[in-house]
């Protein structure tokens, strides 16, 4: 059985708490790294680790603080992105809620490494018992020194802000997400150029997921070749999948880097609802593209479902059984992206609207003829012309759907019904 | 805590008091139950910031409501894993027994119904959230026993009042 990393405290009744933290090693990691490391030494063991970004994109984390530049006459800033929004997703929230204090030691030896003196994290506005506890959290380790001037005694200032969300996904674009920091409506930047560059206030700029960061401790704790030991060495680590949707068991499990969906959704979730087979699985949240039930034994790492086309994304993994339409699935992902679109780009505000008119009157047994070719037309007027992926997700998602399940569309479309209702 | 003052707290984390006007709102939502026009104002002129600015973010961020919502906002995702786990009944559910389609505020003011995207709460499918609470794995036993609680806690909140009492008239 894997022992757990990130969720090792997530049982304990008062796991919030800082006591709850302390007596399970919490906060050695900072201490360590304040006692005997410089912030190049640790930009570097995370480079060596081979960390990737846990909020979808699988950047490595260590590449990312390298582009920081070392000198800068503008004060650098570290943003969290716990603006966890990818339908399907929930490990951000539980680790806020549970084991805040895991991302606050993450956030701070993070901000050693990259310079930085000021944190942001920002969570979704609906995540009030997240944000209860992280508040609480920030303020425990404030009075016990983590957090402020002179950080355990050491040269470090460095401390850490709440910024609340207000409903909006494309605020998990890291530019957007920026733009609504500093006050403006969320809409993706042009890039480049890049946060490291000109972030926050045009300043130098690390965004990384709440995931990512509660990595971070426990590779200053056990060291880069042991965090990559677990998993594919490319795409190594620890890792939360979220598991939803027509399954036995849905939750939040942690289990190396790399395993297979199939083992995944049936062993560990406990595979479909009783009578019923699985038809299709979303591996990373709706951005990510759908793997038909055959092609389950896809490694869940970075460059497995890349390669078959899909992503690992956020790790929301959303079963789908058998007696669920998937039209009306790719409808309602289409939906989404229609209603969470910022407006900023024409093919993705007016592509998805289109979308999803022709979605919804083929699911309503009204489609014709020239409609798949219309939304095969649609996602290519989308896909790679817009500023940010909430355009490229949504196309990709759409594509994959009439890839592995034109059957039901055509179904739709020659019987003028749902065959589903 | 005034409003101002607490506005003047949030403001303080940020170089920008452009920054704080987010917080703000949120502030300002909390003391006003919505955001009317004279609430927007009011948030520009604490933090000293053009009108236009505020009042574009709270026309954009869907949990800024520059209209009044009922006492109690009955938030049901209908995303992907609510979907699969049933949501459309529960919407029919609500919708039948609140005399009330989505979107809609009950005329006793008690209600508003909305669909929202994913909760990030997929782990307990369907999801509802009221309020800063959230109710996971619904039913419509479960949804049932939640509007009771509910009108009870209006109820009770009612009579915490002093009753008017009828004039006698004597």
């Amino acid at each position: 059985m894997f022992e757990p990393v990130l969720l090792r405290n997530i049982d304990l009744p008062d796991g919030h708490l800082l006591s709850s933290y302390e007596a399970g090693g919490g906060y050695e990691a900072l201490a360590k790294v304040l006692r005997e490391h410089t912030p190049d030494e640790v930009v570097e063991l995370v480079k060596q680790s081979n960390l990737r970004g846990r909020g979808g994109a699988g950047f490595p984390t260590g590449m990312k603080w390298s582009f920081v530049p070392k000198q800068s006459e503008k004060p650098k800033y570290l943003c969290c992105n716990a603006d966890e929004g990818e339908p399907g997703t929930f490990k951000d929230r539980i680790i806020m809620e549970r084991d805040p204090h895991q991302l606050i030691e993450g956030l701070a030896v993070s901000g050693y490494a990259i310079g930085a003196e000021t944190a942001y994290v920002y969570v979704r506005g609906e995540y009030v018992t997240a944000i209860r506890r992280l508040e609480q959290a920030i303020a425990e380790a404030r009075d016990a020194g983590y957090l402020g001037r002179r950080v355990l005694g050491s040269d470090l200032n460095f401390d850490v802000h709440i910024h609340c969300g207000a409903g909006a996904y494309i605020c998990g674009e890291e530019t957007a997400m920026l733009e609504s920091l500093e006050g403006r409506r969320a809409q993706p930047r042009l890039k480049p150029p890049f946060p490291a560059v000109a972030g926050l206030y045009a300043s130098p700029t690390v965004i990384n997921n709440v995931e990512t960061l509660a990595c971070v401790p426990h590779i200053v704790a056990r060291g880069a070749s042991w965090f990559r030991g677990i998993g594919p060495d490319k795409s190594p680590g620890p890792k939360l999948y979220c598991v939803s949707g027509q399954v036995r068991r849905p939750g939040l499990y942690e289990l190396p880097m790399g395993i297979a969906l199939r083992e995944l959704v049936e062993e560990h979730a406990g595979g479909p609802l009783p009578g019923r087979k699985v038809q299709a699985v979303i591996p990373g949240g709706v951005s990510a593209p759908v793997i038909p039930e055959t092609g389950l034994e896809v490694g869940m790492d970075f460059d497995s479902l890349a390669a078959v086309g899909s992503m690992l994304g956020s790790a929301g993994v959303i079963v789908v059984d058998d007696t669920t339409c998937m039209v009306k699935v790719a409808t309602r992902i289409v939906e989404f992206f229609h209603h969470e679109s910022c407006g900023k780009c024409t093919p993705c505000r007016e592509g998805l609207n289109w979308a999803v008119k022709v979605l919804r009157r083929i699911e309503a047994g009204q489609g014709t003829a020239g409609d798949l070719e219309q939304l095969e037309m649609l996602c290519k007027g989308i896909f790679g012309n817009t500023f940010c992926a909430l355009g490229d997700g949504a196309a990709m998602g759409l594509r994959a759907a009439l890839e592995h399940f034109r059957d039901e569309f055509v179904a739709h479309i020659e019987e003028r019904r749902c065959p589903f209702h | 805590m005034t409003m101002r003052e607490e506005i003047e707290a949030a403001a303080a984390r940020y170089p920008s008091r452009r920054s704080a006007i987010m917080p703000a709102l949120l502030i300002a939502q909390k003391e006003h139950g919505h955001l009317p026009g004279a609430v927007l104002e009011e948030v520009a002129d604490i933090l000293g910031v053009e009108r236009i600015w505020v009042y574009e973010l709270a026309t954009f961020y869907t949990l800024f409501h520059t209209e009044p919502v009922g006492r109690f906002h009955l938030q049901l995702c209908d995303n992907v894993s609510c979907m699969l786990c049933g949501a459309e009944d529960l919407l029919r559910y609500l919708e039948a027994v609140l005399g009330t389609e989505k979107g809609e505020t009950t005329p006793d003011g008690l209600f508003t119904l909305s669909t929202v995207e994913c909760l990030g709460a997929c782990e307990v499918a369907p999801v509802m959230q009221v309020g800063d609470d959230y109710h996971g794995n619904l039913d419509i036993a479960r949804l049932e026993a939640l509007l009771e609680s509910l009108r009870a806690m209006a109820g009770q909140a009612v009579s915490a009042e002093p009753a008017p009492q009828p004039s006698a008239g004597e």
